[in-house]
Protein backbone atom coordinates (compact mmCIF):
# COMPACT_ATOMS: atom_id res chain seq x y z
CA UNK A 1 0.00 0.00 0.00
CA UNK A 2 2.63 2.76 1.24
CA UNK A 3 4.51 1.35 -2.03
CA UNK A 4 1.73 2.31 -3.79
CA UNK A 5 1.23 5.67 -2.63
CA UNK A 6 5.09 7.41 -3.27
CA UNK A 7 5.03 5.26 -6.54
CA UNK A 8 2.59 7.44 -7.93
CA UNK A 9 3.41 10.73 -6.13
CA UNK A 10 7.33 9.92 -6.54
CA UNK A 11 8.21 10.90 -9.78
CA UNK A 12 10.17 13.90 -10.32
CA UNK A 13 8.55 15.40 -13.67
CA UNK A 14 4.72 14.14 -13.66
CA UNK A 15 2.99 14.75 -16.68
CA UNK A 16 6.46 14.85 -18.68
CA UNK A 17 7.00 12.07 -20.82
CA UNK A 18 4.98 9.68 -19.07
CA UNK A 19 7.90 8.27 -17.07
CA UNK A 20 4.89 6.39 -14.73
CA UNK A 21 5.83 2.59 -14.04
CA UNK A 22 9.13 2.33 -16.22
CA UNK A 23 12.57 1.95 -15.14
CA UNK A 24 13.53 4.58 -12.59
CA UNK A 25 17.25 4.76 -14.16
CA UNK A 26 16.32 4.87 -17.25
CA UNK A 27 12.77 7.32 -16.96
CA UNK A 28 14.32 9.97 -19.34
CA UNK A 29 11.79 12.40 -17.70
CA UNK A 30 13.65 13.15 -14.65
CA UNK A 31 17.39 13.28 -16.40
CA UNK A 32 17.07 17.22 -16.93
CA UNK A 33 16.25 17.63 -12.91
CA UNK A 34 18.94 15.28 -12.04
CA UNK A 35 21.76 16.64 -14.75
CA UNK A 36 21.20 20.09 -13.28
CA UNK A 37 21.60 18.78 -9.70
CA UNK A 38 24.43 17.00 -10.30
CA UNK A 39 26.06 19.80 -12.12
CA UNK A 40 25.48 22.07 -9.36
CA UNK A 41 26.50 19.84 -6.93
CA UNK A 42 29.83 18.73 -9.02
CA UNK A 43 30.53 22.33 -9.96
CA UNK A 44 30.62 23.60 -5.88
CA UNK A 45 32.39 20.22 -5.22
CA UNK A 46 34.99 20.82 -7.14
CA UNK A 47 35.10 24.38 -6.44
CA UNK A 48 35.19 23.80 -2.48
CA UNK A 49 37.96 21.03 -3.65
CA UNK A 50 40.25 23.20 -5.78
CA UNK A 51 40.36 26.20 -3.33
CA UNK A 52 40.07 25.39 0.22
CA UNK A 53 40.27 21.47 0.97
CA UNK A 54 43.15 20.81 -1.49
CA UNK A 55 45.31 23.39 -0.95
CA UNK A 56 44.95 22.96 2.60
CA UNK A 57 46.31 19.69 2.56
CA UNK A 58 49.03 20.16 -0.04
CA UNK A 59 50.16 23.33 2.44
CA UNK A 60 49.96 20.35 5.37
CA UNK A 61 52.26 18.32 3.08
CA UNK A 62 54.27 21.57 2.39
CA UNK A 63 54.94 22.42 5.61
CA UNK A 64 56.21 18.78 6.45
CA UNK A 65 58.42 19.06 3.91
CA UNK A 66 59.84 22.32 5.04
CA UNK A 67 60.03 21.36 8.22
CA UNK A 68 61.54 18.08 7.64
CA UNK A 69 64.02 19.95 4.77
CA UNK A 70 64.78 22.66 8.46
CA UNK A 71 65.20 20.16 10.65
CA UNK A 72 67.82 18.10 8.66
CA UNK A 73 69.76 21.25 7.67
CA UNK A 74 69.58 22.51 11.64
CA UNK A 75 70.93 18.92 12.29
CA UNK A 76 73.58 19.14 10.13
CA UNK A 77 75.07 22.45 11.38
CA UNK A 78 74.66 21.14 14.93
CA UNK A 79 76.77 17.89 14.16
CA UNK A 80 79.02 20.10 12.24
CA UNK A 81 79.72 22.40 15.40
CA UNK A 82 79.86 19.30 17.53
CA UNK A 83 82.34 18.00 15.25
CA UNK A 84 84.49 20.97 15.60
CA UNK A 85 83.36 21.49 19.48
CA UNK A 86 84.78 17.40 19.31
CA UNK A 87 88.13 18.68 17.48
CA UNK A 88 89.03 21.23 19.98
CA UNK A 89 88.38 18.94 23.15
CA UNK A 90 90.84 16.13 21.68
CA UNK A 91 93.27 18.66 20.84
CA UNK A 92 92.92 20.60 24.47
CA UNK A 93 93.39 17.11 26.23
CA UNK A 94 96.17 16.21 24.34
CA UNK A 95 98.30 19.38 24.98
CA UNK A 96 96.90 18.84 28.93
CA UNK A 97 98.31 15.53 28.37
CA UNK A 98 101.63 16.64 27.05
CA UNK A 99 101.65 19.27 30.00
CA UNK A 100 101.02 16.64 32.56
CA UNK A 101 103.29 14.39 31.26
CA UNK A 102 106.14 16.94 31.40
CA UNK A 103 105.31 18.04 34.72
CA UNK A 104 105.83 14.32 35.63
CA UNK A 105 109.02 14.32 34.27
CA UNK A 106 110.22 17.24 35.73
CA UNK A 107 108.78 16.29 39.36
CA UNK A 108 109.97 12.60 38.72
CA UNK A 109 113.63 13.76 37.89
CA UNK A 110 113.76 16.55 40.52
CA UNK A 111 112.59 13.78 42.87
CA UNK A 112 114.87 11.40 41.53
CA UNK A 113 118.20 13.93 42.15
CA UNK A 114 116.89 14.77 45.67
CA UNK A 115 116.71 11.24 46.37
CA UNK A 116 119.69 10.54 45.39
CA UNK A 117 121.41 13.33 47.34
CA UNK A 118 119.63 12.09 50.84
CA UNK A 119 121.01 8.62 49.73
CA UNK A 120 124.39 9.30 49.15
CA UNK A 121 124.43 11.61 52.42
CA UNK A 122 122.96 8.49 54.01
CA UNK A 123 125.46 6.00 52.86
CA UNK A 124 128.33 8.20 53.67
CA UNK A 125 126.99 8.55 56.90
CA UNK A 126 126.55 4.58 57.47
CA UNK A 127 130.34 4.23 55.99
CA UNK A 128 131.36 6.45 58.64
CA UNK A 129 129.38 5.07 60.88
CA UNK A 130 130.43 1.44 59.73
CA UNK A 131 134.15 2.96 59.86
CA UNK A 132 133.95 3.81 63.65
CA UNK A 133 132.29 0.57 64.62
CA UNK A 134 134.69 -0.98 62.55
CA UNK A 135 137.73 0.50 64.75
CA UNK A 136 135.88 -0.57 67.66
CA UNK A 137 135.47 -3.92 67.13
CA UNK A 138 139.15 -3.87 66.38
CA UNK A 139 140.08 -1.92 69.70
CA UNK A 140 137.88 -4.25 71.49
CA UNK A 141 139.39 -7.96 69.78
CA UNK A 142 142.85 -6.33 70.22
CA UNK A 143 142.24 -5.49 73.92
CA UNK A 144 140.56 -9.29 74.24
CA UNK A 145 143.29 -10.91 72.46
CA UNK A 146 145.65 -9.13 75.26
CA UNK A 147 143.43 -10.42 77.59
CA UNK A 148 143.43 -13.76 76.00
CA UNK A 149 146.66 -14.36 76.25
CA UNK A 150 146.98 -13.65 80.33
CA UNK A 151 144.38 -15.76 81.10
CA UNK A 152 145.63 -18.37 78.83
CA UNK A 153 148.98 -17.80 80.30
CA UNK A 154 147.10 -18.49 84.06
CA UNK A 155 145.47 -20.91 82.65
CA UNK A 156 148.37 -23.17 81.48
CA UNK A 157 150.13 -22.44 84.88
CA UNK A 158 147.17 -23.80 86.77
CA UNK A 159 146.42 -26.52 84.05
CA UNK A 160 150.15 -27.72 84.69
CA UNK A 161 150.33 -27.55 88.68
CA UNK A 162 146.84 -29.58 88.60
CA UNK A 163 148.35 -32.17 86.38
CA UNK A 164 151.97 -32.23 87.64
CA UNK A 165 151.60 -31.32 91.58
CA UNK A 166 154.58 -28.59 90.39
CA UNK A 167 154.22 -25.10 89.90
CA UNK A 168 155.89 -23.88 86.65
CA UNK A 169 157.66 -20.85 86.15
CA UNK A 170 155.72 -17.99 85.44
CA UNK A 171 157.97 -17.10 82.59
CA UNK A 172 158.35 -20.45 80.92
CA UNK A 173 154.42 -20.98 80.51
CA UNK A 174 154.42 -17.43 78.79
CA UNK A 175 156.98 -18.30 76.64
CA UNK A 176 155.00 -22.07 75.96
CA UNK A 177 151.57 -20.13 75.37
CA UNK A 178 153.22 -17.04 73.21
CA UNK A 179 154.42 -19.66 71.01
CA UNK A 180 150.83 -21.65 71.02
CA UNK A 181 149.51 -18.84 70.44
CA UNK A 182 151.97 -17.86 67.13
CA UNK A 183 151.46 -20.90 65.79
CA UNK B 1 7.59 -8.81 -1.56
CA UNK B 2 9.00 -5.38 -1.69
CA UNK B 3 9.89 -3.88 -5.24
CA UNK B 4 13.53 -4.45 -5.46
CA UNK B 5 13.33 -1.33 -7.63
CA UNK B 6 11.40 1.06 -5.84
CA UNK B 7 14.66 1.85 -4.19
CA UNK B 8 16.06 4.07 -7.83
CA UNK B 9 12.70 6.03 -7.87
CA UNK B 10 13.43 9.22 -7.52
CA UNK B 11 10.88 11.04 -5.56
CA UNK B 12 9.96 14.96 -5.34
CA UNK B 13 10.89 16.91 -2.30
CA UNK B 14 9.79 20.21 -3.84
CA UNK B 15 9.19 22.09 -6.64
CA UNK B 16 12.17 24.84 -7.47
CA UNK B 17 10.68 26.99 -9.84
CA UNK B 18 8.37 26.00 -13.40
CA UNK B 19 10.35 27.20 -16.88
CA UNK B 20 7.30 26.99 -18.98
CA UNK B 21 5.99 23.38 -18.77
CA UNK B 22 8.86 21.80 -17.16
CA UNK B 23 9.07 21.18 -13.52
CA UNK B 24 12.43 21.98 -11.35
CA UNK B 25 11.82 19.96 -8.50
CA UNK B 26 14.34 19.20 -5.54
CA UNK B 27 14.44 15.70 -5.34
CA UNK B 28 16.49 13.03 -3.29
CA UNK B 29 18.60 12.69 -5.69
CA UNK B 30 19.76 16.17 -5.83
CA UNK B 31 19.14 16.00 -1.73
CA UNK B 32 21.63 13.05 -1.76
CA UNK B 33 24.37 14.79 -4.40
CA UNK B 34 24.75 18.00 -2.25
CA UNK B 35 24.88 15.52 0.95
CA UNK B 36 28.15 14.12 -0.75
CA UNK B 37 29.35 17.28 -1.19
CA UNK B 38 28.76 18.86 2.01
CA UNK B 39 30.12 15.54 3.74
CA UNK B 40 33.44 15.70 1.97
CA UNK B 41 34.09 18.85 1.86
CA UNK B 42 33.17 19.54 5.73
CA UNK B 43 35.27 16.46 6.17
CA UNK B 44 38.00 17.40 4.84
CA UNK B 45 38.10 20.91 5.82
CA UNK B 46 37.71 20.24 9.07
CA UNK B 47 39.93 18.02 9.87
CA UNK B 48 42.66 19.74 8.41
CA UNK B 49 42.08 22.65 10.22
CA UNK B 50 44.94 21.53 12.70
CA UNK B 51 47.17 21.59 10.02
CA UNK B 52 49.22 19.36 12.55
CA UNK B 53 52.95 18.37 11.72
CA UNK B 54 52.32 14.99 12.99
CA UNK B 55 48.79 14.28 11.73
CA UNK B 56 45.89 12.78 13.95
CA UNK B 57 43.92 9.87 12.85
CA UNK B 58 40.96 11.89 10.55
CA UNK B 59 43.87 14.52 9.25
CA UNK B 60 45.36 11.29 8.76
CA UNK B 61 42.40 9.85 6.02
CA UNK B 62 42.01 12.96 4.63
CA UNK B 63 46.04 13.29 3.63
CA UNK B 64 46.04 9.71 2.40
CA UNK B 65 43.06 9.91 0.32
CA UNK B 66 44.60 12.84 -1.48
CA UNK B 67 48.00 10.95 -1.75
CA UNK B 68 46.22 8.05 -2.69
CA UNK B 69 44.11 9.93 -5.77
CA UNK B 70 47.88 11.77 -6.08
CA UNK B 71 49.46 9.11 -6.94
CA UNK B 72 46.92 7.60 -9.13
CA UNK B 73 47.20 10.35 -11.25
CA UNK B 74 50.93 10.34 -11.25
CA UNK B 75 51.59 7.41 -12.36
CA UNK B 76 49.18 6.92 -14.82
CA UNK B 77 49.35 10.48 -16.53
CA UNK B 78 52.77 11.67 -14.96
CA UNK B 79 53.81 14.85 -12.92
CA UNK B 80 51.86 16.88 -15.85
CA UNK B 81 48.74 15.01 -15.00
CA UNK B 82 48.37 16.94 -11.75
CA UNK B 83 46.46 19.80 -13.48
CA UNK B 84 43.86 18.09 -13.49
CA UNK B 85 44.02 16.57 -9.56
CA UNK B 86 41.14 18.89 -8.60
CA UNK B 87 38.93 17.16 -11.18
CA UNK B 88 40.26 13.59 -10.54
CA UNK B 89 39.77 14.25 -6.83
CA UNK B 90 36.46 15.43 -7.10
CA UNK B 91 34.93 12.63 -9.00
CA UNK B 92 36.69 10.21 -7.19
CA UNK B 93 35.13 11.54 -3.53
CA UNK B 94 32.26 12.09 -5.10
CA UNK B 95 31.41 8.33 -6.77
CA UNK B 96 33.25 6.70 -3.51
CA UNK B 97 30.95 8.54 -1.29
CA UNK B 98 27.97 8.74 -3.39
CA UNK B 99 28.16 4.79 -3.28
CA UNK B 100 29.14 4.17 0.48
CA UNK B 101 26.11 6.25 1.16
CA UNK B 102 24.15 4.10 -1.01
CA UNK B 103 25.05 1.50 1.61
CA UNK B 104 23.16 2.96 4.36
CA UNK B 105 19.71 1.12 4.78
CA UNK B 106 16.68 3.16 3.23
CA UNK B 107 19.53 5.45 1.49
CA UNK B 108 19.55 6.60 -2.44
CA UNK B 109 22.41 5.53 -4.66
CA UNK B 110 23.21 8.81 -6.66
CA UNK B 111 25.28 6.56 -8.49
CA UNK B 112 22.65 3.97 -9.55
CA UNK B 113 21.34 6.20 -12.03
CA UNK B 114 22.92 6.08 -15.76
CA UNK B 115 22.11 9.67 -16.18
CA UNK B 116 24.21 10.69 -13.40
CA UNK B 117 27.67 8.13 -14.39
CA UNK B 118 27.23 9.05 -18.35
CA UNK B 119 27.26 12.60 -16.91
CA UNK B 120 30.60 11.98 -15.08
CA UNK B 121 32.21 10.20 -18.29
CA UNK B 122 30.86 12.56 -20.61
CA UNK B 123 32.59 14.88 -18.71
CA UNK B 124 35.88 13.25 -18.73
CA UNK B 125 35.45 12.42 -22.09
CA UNK B 126 34.82 15.99 -23.12
CA UNK B 127 37.88 17.34 -20.99
CA UNK B 128 40.20 15.02 -22.62
CA UNK B 129 39.32 15.71 -26.04
CA UNK B 130 39.02 19.52 -25.73
CA UNK B 131 42.54 19.93 -23.69
CA UNK B 132 43.77 17.36 -26.35
CA UNK B 133 43.03 19.18 -29.36
CA UNK B 134 43.88 22.52 -27.09
CA UNK B 135 47.05 21.14 -26.43
CA UNK B 136 48.54 19.75 -29.32
CA UNK B 137 45.76 20.40 -32.10
CA UNK B 138 46.12 17.80 -34.91
CA UNK B 139 48.74 16.30 -33.10
CA UNK B 140 46.37 14.49 -30.85
CA UNK B 141 44.83 12.35 -33.52
CA UNK B 142 47.95 10.12 -33.10
CA UNK B 143 45.87 9.03 -29.96
CA UNK B 144 44.60 6.84 -32.61
CA UNK B 145 47.49 5.74 -34.30
CA UNK B 146 49.66 3.75 -32.51
CA UNK B 147 53.50 3.52 -33.11
CA UNK B 148 54.99 0.53 -34.68
CA UNK B 149 51.65 -0.83 -36.67
CA UNK B 150 52.52 -1.97 -40.13
CA UNK B 151 50.71 -0.12 -42.55
CA UNK B 152 48.78 -2.72 -44.67
CA UNK B 153 46.44 -2.70 -40.72
CA UNK B 154 46.88 0.44 -39.82
CA UNK B 155 43.35 1.52 -41.23
CA UNK B 156 41.66 -1.20 -39.65
CA UNK B 157 43.75 -0.18 -35.74
CA UNK B 158 43.08 3.14 -36.83
CA UNK B 159 39.13 2.11 -36.74
CA UNK B 160 39.40 0.17 -34.11
CA UNK B 161 41.04 2.77 -31.84
CA UNK B 162 38.36 5.47 -33.03
CA UNK B 163 35.58 3.35 -32.08
CA UNK B 164 37.25 2.39 -28.62
CA UNK B 165 37.55 6.30 -27.86
CA UNK B 166 34.22 7.16 -28.70
CA UNK B 167 32.67 4.69 -26.95
CA UNK B 168 34.85 5.26 -23.89
CA UNK B 169 31.89 7.56 -22.31
CA UNK B 170 29.76 4.26 -22.36
CA UNK B 171 31.98 1.78 -20.90
CA UNK B 172 32.66 4.43 -18.31
CA UNK B 173 29.32 5.20 -17.01
CA UNK B 174 27.91 1.55 -17.57
CA UNK B 175 30.49 0.01 -15.42
CA UNK B 176 29.57 2.35 -12.34
CA UNK B 177 25.79 2.41 -13.23
CA UNK B 178 25.47 -0.97 -13.90
CA UNK B 179 27.46 -2.58 -10.49
CA UNK B 180 25.51 -0.17 -8.41
CA UNK B 181 22.40 -0.95 -9.86
CA UNK B 182 22.66 -4.61 -9.64
CA UNK B 183 24.32 -4.84 -6.55
CA UNK B 184 21.62 -3.09 -5.02
CA UNK B 185 19.10 -5.04 -7.03
CA UNK B 186 20.79 -8.34 -5.76
CA UNK B 187 20.58 -7.16 -2.08
CA UNK B 188 16.99 -6.13 -2.10
CA UNK B 189 15.54 -9.60 -3.55
CA UNK B 190 17.69 -11.43 -1.18
CA UNK B 191 16.50 -9.39 1.65
CA UNK B 192 12.84 -10.00 -0.02
CA UNK B 193 13.22 -13.54 0.29
CA UNK B 194 14.61 -13.67 3.86
CA UNK B 195 11.23 -11.64 4.53
CA UNK B 196 9.21 -13.95 1.72
CA UNK B 197 10.43 -17.17 3.98
CA UNK B 198 9.70 -15.81 7.32
CA UNK B 199 5.85 -15.31 5.95
CA UNK B 200 5.56 -18.37 4.41
CA UNK B 201 5.03 -19.87 7.68
CA UNK B 202 6.57 -21.96 10.26
CA UNK B 203 8.03 -24.63 8.10
CA UNK B 204 10.12 -22.69 5.60
CA UNK B 205 11.13 -19.93 8.33
CA UNK B 206 13.93 -21.60 9.36
CA UNK B 207 14.85 -21.50 5.72
CA UNK B 208 15.14 -17.88 5.99
CA UNK B 209 19.00 -18.23 7.55
CA UNK B 210 20.06 -19.18 3.89
CA UNK B 211 19.28 -15.36 2.26
CA UNK B 212 20.22 -13.89 4.74
CA UNK B 213 23.62 -15.38 5.30
CA UNK B 214 23.89 -14.42 1.36
CA UNK B 215 22.71 -10.72 2.29
CA UNK B 216 25.56 -10.05 4.71
CA UNK B 217 27.79 -11.60 2.12
CA UNK B 218 26.69 -9.67 -0.40
CA UNK B 219 27.14 -6.04 1.52
CA UNK B 220 30.28 -6.69 2.47
CA UNK B 221 30.84 -7.48 -1.41
CA UNK B 222 29.11 -4.60 -2.00
CA UNK B 223 31.18 -2.43 0.42
CA UNK B 224 34.01 -3.26 -1.55
CA UNK B 225 32.30 -3.03 -5.40
CA UNK B 226 31.45 0.64 -3.71
CA UNK B 227 35.14 1.56 -3.22
CA UNK B 228 36.39 -0.52 -6.09
CA UNK B 229 33.56 0.96 -8.99
CA UNK B 230 34.75 4.83 -7.60
CA UNK B 231 38.48 3.67 -8.07
CA UNK B 232 37.90 2.18 -11.14
CA UNK B 233 36.12 5.45 -11.93
CA UNK B 234 39.01 7.65 -11.26
CA UNK B 235 41.64 5.44 -12.53
CA UNK B 236 40.29 5.22 -15.96
CA UNK B 237 39.77 9.02 -16.02
CA UNK B 238 43.62 9.16 -14.88
CA UNK B 239 44.33 7.23 -18.29
CA UNK B 240 42.11 9.04 -20.31
CA UNK B 241 43.90 12.07 -19.53
CA UNK B 242 47.20 10.83 -20.33
CA UNK B 243 45.94 10.43 -23.53
CA UNK B 244 45.35 14.05 -23.99
CA UNK B 245 48.71 15.51 -22.29
CA UNK B 246 50.39 12.50 -24.24
CA UNK B 247 48.86 11.40 -27.42
CA UNK B 248 51.68 9.92 -29.06
CA UNK B 249 51.52 6.54 -26.62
Amino acid sequence: MADNTTAHTSVAHTGAEGGHGSFPPFDSATFASQLLWLALAFVLLYWLMSRLALPRIAAIFEARRDRIAADLAEASRLKAEADTAGAAYEKALADARARAQAMAGEARDRLFGETEKSRHALEERLTARLAEADKAIAATRTAAMGQVRGIAVDTAAIIVRRLTGISAPEPAVAKAVDDVLRR
Amino acid sequence: MADPIHQFQIVKLFTVAKLGGTEIAFTNSAAFMFTVVAAVSIFLIATTGERALVPGRLQSVSEITYEFVAGMLKDSAGEAGMKFFPFVFSLFVFVLIANLFGMIPFAFTVTSHIIVTFALAMLVFLTVTIYGFMRHGAHFLRVFVPSGVPMYVLPLVVLIELISFLSRPISHSVRLFANMLAGHITLKVFAGFVAGLLGAGAALAPLSILPLAMVVALTALEFLIAFLQAYVFAILTCIYLNDALHPGH
